[in-house]
């Protein structure tokens, strides 16, 4: 299962569609980095809405691409974690420690704004 | 006629990293079906990922069964991860959180012991490790 990944001005958004096998989810991360250093993106968002569960596997990558593209001098931000699955993970003992987290898309293109590293990306501003 | 439910045992075999995905996607059904609350079928399906993902990487395969149980009119799941694997030299550092022999966050099964009401497990070094954890009904 491909996440497509959308440009959106300087940012690249990846909507998780379906649950991500660690194969899928290697993947992602490396097209996410490739594309940071390929097309000088600023920001990625990672939309994980769709996903009904994040384990260590799915958290630990999720950080990888975080520090990864942050390494790469882009900034990185998972949106939409659901509730039940921010539960299992806290239970779990897991936690996305250093990585930004939004509630979701919107939010998320807010955090990046802010950070500044998207100037030439017009976000409508945040109530 | 609730007591009259009964549910075959559901085996998914454990092979590829694909099969964690579909382990789970099964528990969180069965979950479902007998009446969790979403927070619960997460919580389920989450510590499955956790156990059949063990079984890739330690044991290579295994299977996971996944079966509806009922103690005194209480009901839960009870998932039973088992595996031919080389078994676990020692489970007391096995359990402790951040312990990992293969590079992961070692949150696994400490981590699966939180997650759920219940938890068994057995291994036999060379032989083979089985876990079983049970979630019971609020």
């Amino acid at each position: 299962m491909q996440v497509p990944i959308l440009k959106q001005g300087a940012y690249r958004i990846a909507t998780v569609q379906s649950a991500l096998t660690d194969e899928d989810l290697k993947q992602l991360r490396d097209a996410l980095v490739g594309q940071v250093s390929k097309v000088r993106a600023r920001g990625v968002i990672v939309d994980v809405t769709a996903l009904d569960v994040i384990d260590s596997y799915a958290t630990r990558t999720l950080r990888d691409v975080a520090h990864m593209i942050r390494l790469r001098g882009a900034e990185t931000v998972i949106v939409g974690i659901q509730p039940e699955v921010a539960f299992s993970m806290v239970k779990l003992g897991l936690s996305l420690e250093g990585v930004a987290t939004s509630l979701d898309l919107e939010e998320g293109l807010a955090y990046l704004s802010r950070k500044g590293n998207g100037s030439d990306h017009e976000v409508r501003p945040h109530r | 006629m609730r007591s009259a439910l009964i549910v075959d045992d559901v085996r998914v075999s454990i092979d590829c990293d694909a099969d964690i995905v579909a382990a789970r996607q099964k528990g969180r059904e069965l979950a479902s079906q007998c009446g969790f609350p979403s927070t619960d079928l997460a919580v389920v399906a989450t510590a499955i990922s956790e156990l059949a993902r063990n079984i890739v990487r330690y044991a290579g395969r295994g299977q996971v069964i996944l079966r509806l149980v009922n103690n005194n009119g209480k009901r839960g799941i009870e998932v039973v991860a088992a595996d031919d694997g080389p078994g676990i030299p020692d489970i007391g550092m096995a359990m402790q959180d951040g312990y990992s022999t293969s590079g992961g966050l070692g949150l696994g099964l400490p981590g699966t012991r939180r997650l759920m009401d219940e938890f068994e497990i057995t291994s036999d070094f060379g032989k083979g490790t089985i876990v079983t954890v049970r979630r019971w009904r609020r």
